[in-house]
Protein backbone atom coordinates (compact mmCIF):
# COMPACT_ATOMS: atom_id res chain seq x y z
CA UNK A 1 0.00 0.00 0.00
CA UNK A 2 1.51 3.71 -1.03
CA UNK A 3 0.55 6.04 2.05
CA UNK A 4 -1.35 8.92 1.24
CA UNK A 5 1.67 11.37 0.88
CA UNK A 6 3.12 9.51 -1.79
CA UNK A 7 -0.63 9.04 -4.07
CA UNK A 8 -0.63 12.66 -3.28
CA UNK A 9 2.68 13.94 -4.57
CA UNK A 10 2.70 11.34 -7.57
CA UNK A 11 -1.35 13.07 -8.71
CA UNK A 12 0.83 16.07 -8.38
CA UNK A 13 2.97 15.04 -10.80
CA UNK A 14 0.79 13.76 -13.05
CA UNK A 15 -1.32 16.94 -13.54
CA UNK A 16 -4.32 14.95 -12.04
CA UNK A 17 -6.91 15.90 -9.15
CA UNK A 18 -8.07 13.33 -6.97
CA UNK A 19 -10.84 12.98 -4.67
CA UNK A 20 -10.47 11.57 -1.39
CA UNK A 21 -12.55 8.78 -2.18
CA UNK A 22 -9.72 8.35 -5.29
CA UNK A 23 -6.80 8.72 -2.73
CA UNK A 24 -7.93 6.04 -0.61
CA UNK A 25 -8.60 3.66 -3.73
CA UNK A 26 -5.60 4.20 -5.56
CA UNK A 27 -3.57 3.92 -2.40
CA UNK A 28 -4.49 0.15 -2.08
CA UNK A 29 -4.82 -0.52 -5.67
CA UNK A 30 -1.18 1.28 -6.78
CA UNK A 31 0.25 -0.57 -3.95
CA UNK A 32 -0.91 -3.75 -5.08
CA UNK A 33 0.00 -3.71 -8.40
CA UNK A 34 3.42 -2.21 -7.89
CA UNK A 35 3.73 -5.03 -5.30
CA UNK A 36 3.26 -7.21 -8.07
CA UNK A 37 6.17 -5.32 -10.25
CA UNK A 38 8.40 -6.46 -7.19
CA UNK A 39 8.90 -9.47 -8.63
CA UNK A 40 11.38 -8.34 -11.37
CA UNK A 41 13.60 -7.80 -8.16
CA UNK A 42 14.60 -11.22 -8.19
CA UNK A 43 15.77 -11.46 -11.84
CA UNK A 44 19.38 -11.16 -12.11
CA UNK A 45 20.25 -8.30 -14.72
CA UNK A 46 23.90 -8.25 -14.17
CA UNK A 47 25.57 -7.48 -17.25
CA UNK A 48 22.37 -6.94 -19.52
CA UNK A 49 22.00 -3.73 -21.19
CA UNK A 50 18.40 -1.94 -21.11
CA UNK A 51 16.53 -2.43 -24.28
CA UNK A 52 14.12 0.66 -25.45
CA UNK A 53 13.22 -0.67 -28.48
CA UNK A 54 12.81 -3.86 -29.87
CA UNK A 55 14.20 -3.46 -33.47
CA UNK A 56 17.29 -2.15 -34.04
CA UNK A 57 16.80 1.93 -34.49
CA UNK A 58 19.48 5.13 -35.05
CA UNK A 59 19.20 8.52 -35.97
CA UNK A 60 17.32 8.90 -39.02
CA UNK A 61 18.48 12.23 -40.66
CA UNK A 62 16.93 14.46 -43.51
CA UNK A 63 17.43 17.35 -45.46
CA UNK A 64 16.53 20.70 -43.69
CA UNK A 65 14.05 21.56 -46.71
CA UNK A 66 10.48 23.56 -46.21
CA UNK A 67 7.95 20.61 -47.50
CA UNK A 68 3.63 21.91 -47.05
CA UNK A 69 2.57 21.48 -43.96
CA UNK A 70 -0.62 22.32 -41.51
CA UNK A 71 -1.85 25.99 -42.52
CA UNK A 72 -2.82 28.20 -39.31
CA UNK A 73 -6.51 27.55 -39.54
CA UNK A 74 -6.01 24.11 -39.56
CA UNK A 75 -3.59 23.95 -36.97
CA UNK A 76 -5.99 25.73 -34.45
CA UNK A 77 -9.02 24.23 -35.53
CA UNK A 78 -9.28 21.78 -32.52
CA UNK A 79 -8.08 24.42 -29.62
CA UNK A 80 -10.24 25.33 -26.77
CA UNK A 81 -9.31 28.55 -27.26
CA UNK A 82 -7.58 30.80 -30.26
CA UNK A 83 -7.50 34.55 -31.48
CA UNK A 84 -6.92 33.27 -34.59
CA UNK A 85 -3.64 34.02 -34.54
CA UNK A 86 -2.17 31.64 -31.30
CA UNK A 87 -3.53 29.58 -28.48
CA UNK A 88 -5.61 31.11 -25.85
CA UNK A 89 -4.60 29.69 -22.26
CA UNK A 90 -4.94 30.57 -18.65
CA UNK A 91 -2.06 33.17 -16.92
CA UNK A 92 1.39 31.28 -16.44
CA UNK A 93 3.07 33.61 -14.47
CA UNK A 94 0.76 35.73 -11.65
CA UNK A 95 1.87 39.19 -10.96
CA UNK B 1 -25.99 -15.16 -49.58
CA UNK B 2 -25.99 -12.52 -48.62
CA UNK B 3 -23.34 -9.88 -49.26
CA UNK B 4 -22.15 -9.43 -45.34
CA UNK B 5 -21.90 -12.91 -45.12
CA UNK B 6 -18.86 -13.45 -47.81
CA UNK B 7 -15.12 -12.33 -47.61
CA UNK B 8 -13.34 -9.90 -49.25
CA UNK B 9 -11.46 -12.36 -51.30
CA UNK B 10 -15.18 -13.71 -52.41
CA UNK B 11 -16.71 -10.28 -52.95
CA UNK B 12 -13.89 -9.55 -55.61
CA UNK B 13 -14.27 -12.45 -57.27
CA UNK B 14 -17.73 -11.82 -57.61
CA UNK B 15 -17.38 -8.18 -58.43
CA UNK B 16 -14.72 -8.44 -60.83
CA UNK B 17 -15.97 -11.44 -63.15
CA UNK B 18 -18.73 -8.83 -63.29
CA UNK B 19 -21.78 -10.78 -60.92
CA UNK B 20 -22.21 -7.77 -58.84
CA UNK B 21 -20.73 -4.40 -58.24
CA UNK B 22 -19.47 -2.54 -54.87
CA UNK B 23 -22.51 -0.63 -54.01
CA UNK B 24 -24.06 -3.55 -53.68
CA UNK B 25 -21.50 -4.97 -50.95
CA UNK B 26 -21.86 -1.52 -49.39
CA UNK B 27 -25.23 -1.73 -49.15
CA UNK B 28 -25.39 -4.96 -47.49
CA UNK B 29 -22.95 -4.61 -44.72
CA UNK B 30 -24.62 -1.27 -44.12
CA UNK B 31 -28.50 -3.11 -44.02
CA UNK B 32 -26.31 -5.53 -41.56
CA UNK B 33 -25.25 -2.33 -39.27
CA UNK B 34 -28.59 -0.92 -39.02
CA UNK B 35 -30.06 -4.37 -37.95
CA UNK B 36 -27.41 -5.39 -35.35
CA UNK B 37 -25.81 -2.64 -34.35
CA UNK B 38 -28.32 -2.07 -31.64
CA UNK B 39 -27.56 -4.77 -29.90
CA UNK B 40 -23.74 -4.93 -30.43
CA UNK B 41 -22.35 -1.14 -30.34
CA UNK B 42 -19.45 -1.83 -32.07
CA UNK B 43 -18.96 1.70 -33.20
CA UNK B 44 -18.30 5.16 -31.41
CA UNK B 45 -19.15 7.15 -34.99
CA UNK B 46 -21.10 5.73 -37.92
CA UNK B 47 -19.88 7.70 -41.49
CA UNK B 48 -23.63 7.72 -42.59
CA UNK B 49 -22.01 9.18 -46.14
CA UNK B 50 -19.31 6.84 -47.02
CA UNK B 51 -19.46 5.07 -50.23
CA UNK B 52 -17.92 3.00 -52.78
CA UNK B 53 -15.39 5.99 -54.83
CA UNK B 54 -14.09 4.65 -58.57
CA UNK B 55 -10.66 4.65 -58.05
CA UNK B 56 -7.88 3.23 -60.20
CA UNK B 57 -6.87 0.30 -58.18
CA UNK B 58 -6.70 -3.50 -58.97
CA UNK B 59 -6.72 -4.80 -54.93
CA UNK B 60 -9.01 -6.84 -53.79
CA UNK B 61 -9.87 -4.09 -51.35
CA UNK B 62 -11.04 -2.03 -53.65
CA UNK B 63 -15.12 -0.46 -52.83
CA UNK B 64 -14.82 -2.93 -49.58
CA UNK B 65 -16.22 -1.80 -46.40
CA UNK B 66 -14.63 -1.80 -43.55
CA UNK B 67 -14.09 -0.34 -39.87
CA UNK B 68 -11.21 1.64 -38.75
CA UNK B 69 -10.40 1.66 -34.41
CA UNK B 70 -10.47 5.11 -32.96
CA UNK B 71 -7.39 5.68 -32.43
CA UNK B 72 -6.47 5.43 -35.82
CA UNK B 73 -6.60 9.27 -37.44
CA UNK B 74 -9.08 10.14 -39.75
CA UNK B 75 -8.89 13.40 -41.40
CA UNK B 76 -12.68 15.15 -41.25
CA UNK B 77 -13.93 11.62 -39.31
CA UNK B 78 -13.72 12.79 -35.34
CA UNK B 79 -10.99 9.94 -33.60
CA UNK B 80 -11.62 10.18 -30.12
CA UNK B 81 -9.44 7.27 -28.84
CA UNK B 82 -12.60 6.12 -26.66
CA UNK B 83 -11.86 9.04 -24.35
CA UNK B 84 -14.11 11.93 -23.31
CA UNK B 85 -10.97 14.30 -23.59
CA UNK B 86 -11.35 14.03 -27.53
CA UNK B 87 -15.00 13.95 -27.89
CA UNK B 88 -14.81 16.95 -30.50
CA UNK B 89 -11.42 15.90 -31.93
CA UNK B 90 -11.76 16.51 -35.63
CA UNK B 91 -7.99 15.29 -36.63
CA UNK B 92 -6.68 17.60 -39.79
CA UNK B 93 -4.96 15.16 -41.57
CA UNK B 94 -5.17 10.92 -42.11
CA UNK B 95 -2.67 8.11 -40.65
CA UNK B 96 -0.68 6.56 -43.29
CA UNK B 97 -2.80 3.20 -43.05
CA UNK B 98 -5.71 4.99 -43.87
CA UNK B 99 -4.22 7.40 -46.92
CA UNK B 100 -2.71 3.37 -47.89
CA UNK B 101 -6.64 1.73 -47.64
CA UNK B 102 -8.22 5.17 -50.04
CA UNK B 103 -5.55 4.85 -52.50
CA UNK B 104 -6.64 1.21 -53.14
CA UNK B 105 -10.55 2.58 -52.96
CA UNK B 106 -11.49 0.87 -49.33
CA UNK B 107 -14.42 2.36 -47.90
CA UNK B 108 -14.40 3.31 -43.97
CA UNK B 109 -17.48 2.98 -42.65
CA UNK B 110 -16.97 4.00 -39.10
CA UNK B 111 -15.09 4.24 -36.47
CA UNK B 112 -14.95 1.42 -33.70
CA UNK B 113 -15.46 1.20 -29.58
CA UNK B 114 -12.53 0.92 -27.66
CA UNK B 115 -10.73 0.96 -24.49
CA UNK B 116 -9.84 4.57 -23.57
CA UNK B 117 -6.26 5.32 -25.34
CA UNK B 118 -6.27 1.11 -25.58
CA UNK B 119 -5.89 0.71 -21.61
CA UNK B 120 -7.73 -2.53 -21.22
CA UNK B 121 -8.14 -6.10 -22.05
CA UNK B 122 -12.68 -5.91 -22.48
CA UNK B 123 -13.72 -2.56 -24.29
CA UNK B 124 -15.48 -2.04 -21.00
CA UNK B 125 -13.61 1.06 -20.14
CA UNK B 126 -14.70 3.15 -22.86
CA UNK B 127 -15.61 7.24 -22.12
CA UNK B 128 -18.99 6.35 -24.64
CA UNK B 129 -20.50 2.74 -24.13
CA UNK B 130 -20.10 -1.00 -23.62
CA UNK B 131 -19.47 -2.77 -26.59
CA UNK B 132 -21.34 -6.73 -26.65
CA UNK B 133 -19.68 -9.65 -27.67
CA UNK B 134 -21.74 -10.73 -30.72
CA UNK B 135 -21.29 -14.51 -29.55
CA UNK B 136 -23.15 -14.00 -26.55
CA UNK B 137 -24.37 -10.31 -25.76
CA UNK B 138 -23.98 -10.21 -22.03
CA UNK B 139 -20.05 -11.25 -22.32
CA UNK B 140 -17.27 -8.69 -23.64
CA UNK B 141 -15.51 -8.79 -27.25
CA UNK B 142 -12.30 -8.22 -25.72
CA UNK B 143 -10.13 -5.18 -26.12
CA UNK B 144 -8.61 -2.76 -26.13
CA UNK B 145 -10.08 -3.02 -29.92
CA UNK B 146 -13.25 -4.90 -29.24
CA UNK B 147 -15.32 -2.50 -31.01
CA UNK B 148 -13.43 -3.67 -34.47
CA UNK B 149 -13.14 -7.11 -33.83
CA UNK B 150 -17.47 -7.11 -32.72
CA UNK B 151 -18.05 -5.26 -35.70
CA UNK B 152 -16.45 -7.42 -38.21
CA UNK B 153 -17.88 -10.74 -36.21
CA UNK B 154 -21.02 -9.48 -36.51
CA UNK B 155 -21.26 -8.97 -40.28
CA UNK B 156 -20.38 -5.07 -39.89
CA UNK B 157 -17.49 -4.88 -41.81
CA UNK B 158 -15.73 -6.83 -43.56
CA UNK B 159 -12.37 -5.66 -42.65
CA UNK B 160 -10.81 -3.58 -39.45
CA UNK B 161 -8.19 -1.86 -38.37
CA UNK B 162 -6.61 -2.06 -34.78
CA UNK B 163 -3.65 -1.77 -32.84
CA UNK B 164 -1.83 -3.74 -30.31
CA UNK B 165 0.26 -2.87 -27.65
CA UNK B 166 -0.04 -5.79 -25.15
CA UNK B 167 -3.04 -7.99 -27.03
CA UNK B 168 -5.50 -5.59 -28.41
CA UNK B 169 -5.94 -7.27 -31.03
CA UNK B 170 -5.23 -10.62 -30.97
CA UNK B 171 -7.37 -10.96 -27.65
CA UNK B 172 -10.64 -9.39 -29.26
CA UNK B 173 -9.89 -11.52 -32.40
CA UNK B 174 -9.84 -14.76 -30.43
CA UNK B 175 -12.98 -13.55 -27.81
CA UNK B 176 -14.98 -13.10 -31.24
CA UNK B 177 -13.62 -16.06 -33.70
CA UNK B 178 -11.75 -14.33 -36.42
CA UNK B 179 -8.44 -13.53 -37.44
CA UNK B 180 -6.34 -10.46 -35.56
CA UNK B 181 -2.48 -10.29 -36.82
CA UNK B 182 0.38 -7.96 -34.82
CA UNK B 183 2.48 -7.14 -37.39
CA UNK B 184 6.33 -6.94 -36.48
CA UNK B 185 7.08 -3.27 -34.81
CA UNK B 186 7.73 -1.34 -37.64
CA UNK B 187 6.46 -3.29 -40.52
CA UNK B 188 3.20 -0.80 -40.92
CA UNK B 189 3.38 2.58 -40.09
CA UNK B 190 2.23 4.42 -37.12
CA UNK B 191 1.96 7.87 -38.27
CA UNK B 192 -1.37 8.64 -37.06
CA UNK B 193 -1.94 6.21 -34.54
CA UNK B 194 -2.79 8.39 -30.79
CA UNK B 195 0.11 6.98 -29.10
CA UNK B 196 -0.61 5.04 -26.07
CA UNK B 197 3.20 3.27 -25.49
CA UNK B 198 5.44 4.02 -28.69
CA UNK B 199 7.42 1.14 -27.84
CA UNK B 200 5.14 -1.02 -27.92
CA UNK B 201 2.27 0.34 -30.17
CA UNK B 202 1.43 -1.47 -33.49
CA UNK B 203 -1.38 -1.25 -35.98
CA UNK B 204 -2.74 -4.68 -37.33
CA UNK B 205 -5.30 -6.01 -39.16
CA UNK B 206 -9.10 -8.05 -38.30
CA UNK B 207 -10.90 -10.18 -40.54
CA UNK B 208 -13.13 -13.44 -40.98
CA UNK B 209 -10.68 -15.68 -42.39
CA UNK B 210 -6.63 -15.79 -43.10
CA UNK B 211 -6.64 -15.41 -46.68
CA UNK B 212 -8.34 -11.69 -46.27
CA UNK B 213 -6.15 -11.02 -43.52
CA UNK B 214 -3.02 -11.18 -45.92
CA UNK B 215 -4.94 -9.15 -48.72
CA UNK B 216 -5.49 -6.31 -46.07
CA UNK B 217 -1.75 -6.04 -45.05
CA UNK B 218 -1.08 -6.20 -48.75
CA UNK B 219 -2.14 -2.21 -48.40
CA UNK B 220 -1.02 -1.11 -45.51
CA UNK B 221 2.56 -3.05 -44.84
CA UNK B 222 5.39 -0.61 -46.02
CA UNK B 223 7.75 1.48 -45.41
CA UNK B 224 7.09 5.04 -43.98
CA UNK B 225 9.38 8.02 -43.74
CA UNK B 226 6.89 9.96 -41.76
CA UNK B 227 7.34 7.09 -38.90
CA UNK B 228 11.26 7.35 -37.83
CA UNK B 229 10.46 3.81 -36.31
CA UNK B 230 9.40 2.82 -40.01
CA UNK B 231 11.79 -0.38 -41.01
CA UNK B 232 13.00 0.25 -44.50
CA UNK B 233 12.76 -3.52 -46.48
CA UNK B 234 10.67 -4.32 -48.85
CA UNK B 235 6.85 -6.24 -48.28
CA UNK B 236 5.86 -9.50 -49.69
CA UNK B 237 2.93 -10.65 -51.68
CA UNK B 238 1.41 -11.96 -48.38
CA UNK B 239 -1.13 -14.16 -50.25
CA UNK B 240 1.78 -15.61 -52.31
CA UNK B 241 2.89 -18.68 -50.01
CA UNK B 242 0.01 -18.62 -48.39
CA UNK B 243 -1.40 -22.58 -49.56
CA UNK B 244 2.36 -23.89 -49.21
CA UNK B 245 0.87 -26.11 -46.00
CA UNK B 246 3.13 -26.66 -43.19
CA UNK B 247 4.93 -30.35 -43.73
CA UNK B 248 8.32 -30.27 -42.39
CA UNK B 249 7.85 -27.16 -40.31
CA UNK B 250 8.80 -27.03 -36.81
CA UNK B 251 6.19 -26.11 -34.23
CA UNK B 252 7.46 -24.89 -30.68
CA UNK B 253 4.99 -25.11 -27.60
CA UNK B 254 6.67 -22.82 -25.17
CA UNK B 255 5.84 -24.75 -21.77
CA UNK B 256 5.28 -21.55 -19.54
CA UNK B 257 2.13 -20.28 -21.72
CA UNK B 258 0.77 -24.04 -20.56
CA UNK B 259 0.32 -23.33 -16.70
CA UNK B 260 -1.74 -22.94 -14.24
CA UNK B 261 -4.64 -20.49 -14.80
CA UNK B 262 -5.25 -21.67 -18.53
CA UNK B 263 -8.75 -22.81 -18.74
CA UNK B 264 -9.94 -26.10 -18.97
CA UNK B 265 -11.83 -25.67 -22.39
CA UNK B 266 -8.36 -23.25 -23.91
CA UNK B 267 -6.31 -26.20 -22.85
CA UNK B 268 -7.91 -28.74 -24.87
CA UNK B 269 -8.96 -26.33 -28.02
CA UNK B 270 -4.90 -25.70 -28.25
CA UNK B 271 -4.33 -29.55 -27.23
CA UNK B 272 -6.52 -30.18 -30.55
CA UNK B 273 -4.82 -27.49 -32.77
CA UNK B 274 -1.71 -29.06 -32.04
CA UNK B 275 -2.70 -32.42 -33.19
CA UNK B 276 -3.62 -30.81 -36.12
CA UNK B 277 -0.39 -29.57 -37.12
CA UNK B 278 1.28 -32.62 -36.42
CA UNK B 279 -1.23 -34.28 -38.77
CA UNK B 280 -0.76 -32.06 -41.44
CA UNK B 281 2.99 -33.16 -41.13
CA UNK B 282 4.82 -30.22 -38.68
CA UNK B 283 6.86 -31.26 -36.05
CA UNK B 284 5.82 -30.63 -32.24
CA UNK B 285 8.80 -29.25 -30.39
CA UNK B 286 8.41 -28.09 -26.93
CA UNK B 287 10.44 -25.18 -25.54
CA UNK B 288 11.51 -23.15 -22.82
CA UNK B 289 11.39 -19.19 -22.23
CA UNK B 290 12.08 -18.98 -18.82
CA UNK B 291 12.03 -15.20 -18.59
CA UNK B 292 8.04 -15.13 -19.48
CA UNK B 293 6.98 -15.54 -15.73
CA UNK B 294 8.06 -11.98 -15.44
CA UNK B 295 6.66 -10.17 -18.61
CA UNK B 296 3.34 -9.00 -16.97
CA UNK B 297 5.32 -6.82 -14.69
CA UNK B 298 7.46 -5.80 -17.21
CA UNK B 299 5.06 -4.49 -19.36
CA UNK B 300 2.62 -2.64 -17.33
CA UNK B 301 5.99 -1.27 -15.99
CA UNK B 302 6.64 0.20 -19.24
CA UNK B 303 3.63 0.64 -20.83
CA UNK B 304 2.54 2.42 -17.85
CA UNK B 305 5.64 4.85 -18.43
CA UNK B 306 5.31 5.32 -21.73
CA UNK B 307 1.96 6.82 -21.29
CA UNK B 308 2.54 8.82 -18.35
CA UNK B 309 4.81 10.65 -20.57
CA UNK B 310 2.39 10.35 -23.88
CA UNK B 311 -0.56 11.85 -22.13
CA UNK B 312 1.19 14.70 -21.00
CA UNK B 313 -0.39 16.65 -24.37
CA UNK B 314 -3.74 16.48 -22.76
CA UNK B 315 -3.55 19.88 -21.23
CA UNK B 316 -6.37 21.56 -22.41
CA UNK B 317 -4.27 24.11 -24.20
CA UNK B 318 -3.79 23.16 -28.09
CA UNK B 319 -6.53 20.17 -28.60
CA UNK B 320 -9.25 18.59 -26.89
CA UNK B 321 -11.00 19.17 -23.63
CA UNK B 322 -10.85 22.40 -21.83
CA UNK B 323 -12.02 22.60 -18.22
CA UNK B 324 -11.56 26.21 -16.42
CA UNK B 325 -9.50 26.56 -13.27
CA UNK B 326 -8.31 29.85 -11.65
CA UNK B 327 -4.48 29.31 -13.59
CA UNK B 328 -2.72 26.93 -15.85
CA UNK B 329 -2.12 23.97 -13.46
CA UNK B 330 -5.81 24.35 -11.81
CA UNK B 331 -7.14 24.20 -15.36
CA UNK B 332 -5.25 21.20 -16.54
CA UNK B 333 -5.22 19.25 -13.59
CA UNK B 334 -9.11 19.86 -13.74
CA UNK B 335 -9.42 19.21 -17.78
CA UNK B 336 -7.87 15.61 -17.00
CA UNK B 337 -9.41 14.87 -14.11
CA UNK B 338 -12.97 15.06 -15.77
CA UNK B 339 -11.40 13.75 -18.99
CA UNK B 340 -9.39 10.52 -18.16
CA UNK B 341 -11.30 7.74 -17.15
CA UNK B 342 -10.18 6.25 -13.70
CA UNK B 343 -8.03 3.64 -15.67
CA UNK B 344 -6.31 5.78 -17.78
CA UNK B 345 -5.75 8.04 -14.28
CA UNK B 346 -4.19 4.55 -12.83
CA UNK B 347 -2.09 4.27 -15.56
CA UNK B 348 -0.93 7.62 -15.77
CA UNK B 349 0.20 7.62 -11.62
CA UNK B 350 1.66 4.05 -11.98
CA UNK B 351 3.86 5.67 -14.13
CA UNK B 352 4.32 8.62 -12.84
CA UNK B 353 5.69 6.84 -9.89
CA UNK B 354 7.77 3.94 -11.78
CA UNK B 355 9.54 7.25 -13.57
CA UNK B 356 9.66 9.35 -10.36
CA UNK B 357 12.98 10.09 -8.65
CA UNK B 358 14.30 7.22 -6.68
CA UNK B 359 12.06 4.84 -8.09
CA UNK B 360 13.58 4.73 -11.69
CA UNK B 361 16.03 2.57 -11.80
CA UNK B 362 13.95 -0.03 -9.12
CA UNK B 363 11.26 -0.37 -11.45
CA UNK B 364 11.75 1.27 -15.00
CA UNK B 365 15.33 0.47 -15.68
CA UNK B 366 15.06 -2.41 -14.43
CA UNK B 367 12.14 -3.86 -16.65
CA UNK B 368 13.67 -3.00 -20.00
CA UNK B 369 16.75 -4.96 -18.85
CA UNK B 370 14.50 -7.78 -17.96
CA UNK B 371 12.82 -6.65 -21.72
CA UNK B 372 16.01 -7.95 -23.02
CA UNK B 373 16.08 -11.16 -21.61
CA UNK B 374 12.41 -11.82 -22.56
CA UNK B 375 13.60 -10.85 -26.22
CA UNK B 376 16.64 -13.52 -25.99
CA UNK B 377 14.37 -16.12 -24.83
CA UNK B 378 12.33 -15.27 -28.09
CA UNK B 379 15.57 -15.17 -30.13
CA UNK B 380 16.75 -18.62 -28.92
CA UNK B 381 13.17 -20.36 -29.54
CA UNK B 382 13.53 -19.00 -33.23
CA UNK B 383 16.95 -20.93 -33.52
CA UNK B 384 15.11 -24.31 -32.76
CA UNK B 385 11.29 -23.39 -33.83
CA UNK B 386 9.83 -21.69 -37.31
CA UNK B 387 6.62 -20.96 -35.55
CA UNK B 388 5.56 -20.80 -31.34
CA UNK B 389 2.11 -21.98 -30.73
CA UNK B 390 0.40 -20.38 -27.87
CA UNK B 391 -3.05 -19.56 -26.19
CA UNK B 392 -4.25 -16.24 -27.00
CA UNK B 393 -6.24 -15.60 -23.63
CA UNK B 394 -6.15 -18.09 -20.37
CA UNK B 395 -10.04 -18.12 -20.79
CA UNK B 396 -12.80 -17.69 -23.68
CA UNK B 397 -14.47 -14.49 -23.19
CA UNK B 398 -16.11 -13.34 -19.81
CA UNK B 399 -18.77 -11.83 -18.31
CA UNK B 400 -19.36 -8.34 -18.62
CA UNK B 401 -18.59 -6.34 -15.27
CA UNK B 402 -16.50 -9.87 -14.19
CA UNK B 403 -13.29 -8.02 -13.57
CA UNK B 404 -13.77 -4.16 -13.86
CA UNK B 405 -13.12 -3.68 -9.78
CA UNK B 406 -10.34 -5.68 -9.44
CA UNK B 407 -7.56 -3.79 -11.71
CA UNK B 408 -4.66 -6.72 -11.38
CA UNK B 409 -7.12 -8.96 -12.52
CA UNK B 410 -7.72 -7.61 -15.48
CA UNK B 411 -3.91 -7.48 -16.22
CA UNK B 412 -3.42 -11.10 -15.38
CA UNK B 413 -5.85 -11.84 -18.37
CA UNK B 414 -3.57 -10.30 -21.28
CA UNK B 415 -0.51 -13.13 -19.72
CA UNK B 416 0.02 -14.91 -23.16
CA UNK B 417 0.10 -11.55 -25.70
CA UNK B 418 2.47 -8.93 -23.73
CA UNK B 419 5.48 -11.00 -24.32
CA UNK B 420 4.97 -10.32 -28.19
CA UNK B 421 4.78 -6.50 -27.80
CA UNK B 422 7.64 -6.36 -25.64
CA UNK B 423 9.91 -8.35 -27.90
CA UNK B 424 8.62 -6.55 -30.86
CA UNK B 425 8.25 -9.60 -33.40
CA UNK B 426 4.54 -10.40 -34.98
CA UNK B 427 1.97 -12.92 -33.88
CA UNK B 428 -1.29 -14.03 -35.28
CA UNK B 429 -4.56 -15.04 -33.69
CA UNK B 430 -6.84 -17.25 -35.37
CA UNK B 431 -9.81 -19.49 -34.11
CA UNK B 432 -9.22 -23.05 -33.12
CA UNK B 433 -12.40 -24.22 -31.53
CA UNK B 434 -15.85 -23.25 -30.55
CA UNK B 435 -17.01 -24.68 -27.03
CA UNK B 436 -19.65 -23.50 -25.68
CA UNK B 437 -21.02 -21.38 -28.61
CA UNK B 438 -17.96 -19.22 -27.70
CA UNK B 439 -14.65 -19.15 -29.73
CA UNK B 440 -10.99 -20.35 -28.82
CA UNK B 441 -8.63 -18.49 -29.79
CA UNK B 442 -4.99 -19.78 -30.55
CA UNK B 443 -1.41 -17.48 -31.16
CA UNK B 444 1.17 -18.15 -33.63
CA UNK B 445 3.78 -16.19 -33.02
CA UNK B 446 7.04 -15.87 -35.39
CA UNK B 447 10.72 -14.26 -36.02
CA UNK B 448 10.61 -10.55 -37.07
CA UNK B 449 9.07 -10.15 -40.35
CA UNK B 450 7.87 -13.25 -40.63
CA UNK B 451 3.94 -12.69 -41.17
CA UNK B 452 3.60 -14.41 -44.38
CA UNK B 453 4.56 -17.64 -42.60
CA UNK B 454 1.88 -16.96 -39.80
CA UNK B 455 -0.62 -16.00 -42.35
CA UNK B 456 0.71 -19.46 -44.08
CA UNK B 457 0.65 -21.67 -40.91
CA UNK B 458 -2.42 -19.64 -40.28
CA UNK B 459 -4.17 -20.88 -43.66
CA UNK B 460 -3.28 -24.66 -43.20
CA UNK B 461 -5.07 -25.21 -39.95
CA UNK B 462 -7.95 -22.91 -41.29
CA UNK B 463 -8.44 -25.05 -44.37
CA UNK B 464 -8.76 -28.17 -41.65
CA UNK B 465 -10.39 -26.90 -39.18
CA UNK B 466 -13.56 -25.10 -40.98
CA UNK B 467 -13.66 -22.22 -39.12
CA UNK B 468 -13.25 -19.60 -41.97
CA UNK B 469 -15.71 -17.13 -42.32
CA UNK B 470 -17.96 -17.22 -39.06
CA UNK B 471 -20.54 -14.92 -38.59
CA UNK B 472 -22.06 -14.24 -34.97
CA UNK B 473 -25.97 -14.13 -34.28
CA UNK B 474 -25.67 -11.12 -31.93
CA UNK B 475 -28.64 -12.42 -29.62
CA UNK B 476 -30.72 -13.14 -32.78
CA UNK B 477 -30.06 -17.17 -33.24
CA UNK B 478 -28.29 -18.38 -36.35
Amino acid sequence: MLSREQVEKVASLSRLQLSPQELEKFSVQLGAIIEYMEVLNSVDTTNIEPMIYAVPTTNIYREDIRKPSLNHVTALQNAPETDGEYFIAPTVVEK
Amino acid sequence: MEMFRQTINQLHKRISNGEIVAADVVESVKQRIAAVEPAVKAFITICDDSEAVAVESSSPLAGMPGVVKDNICTQGIRTTCGSRILENFIPPYNATVIDRLNAVGAVVLGKTNQDEFGMGSSTENSGYHITCNPWDLSRVPGGSSGGSAAAVASGQALWALGSDTGGSIRQPAAFCGIVGMKPTYGRVSRYGLVAYASSLDTIGTLTRDVYDNALLMNVIAGYDERDSTSINAPCEDYTAGIYDGVRGLKIGLPKQYFGEGLSAEVAAALEQAVQTYRDLGAEIIEVDMPNTKYALATYYIIATAEASSNLARYDGVSYGLRVEGKNIVDMSERTREQGFSEEVRRRIMLGTYTLSAGYYDAYYNKALKVRRLIKNDFDAAFLQVDVLLTPVAPTQAFKIGEKTDDPLAMYLSDICTVTVNLAGVPALSLPCAFTNNLPVGMQLIGAPLSEALLLRVGCAFEQTSGLANKIAPCGGGK
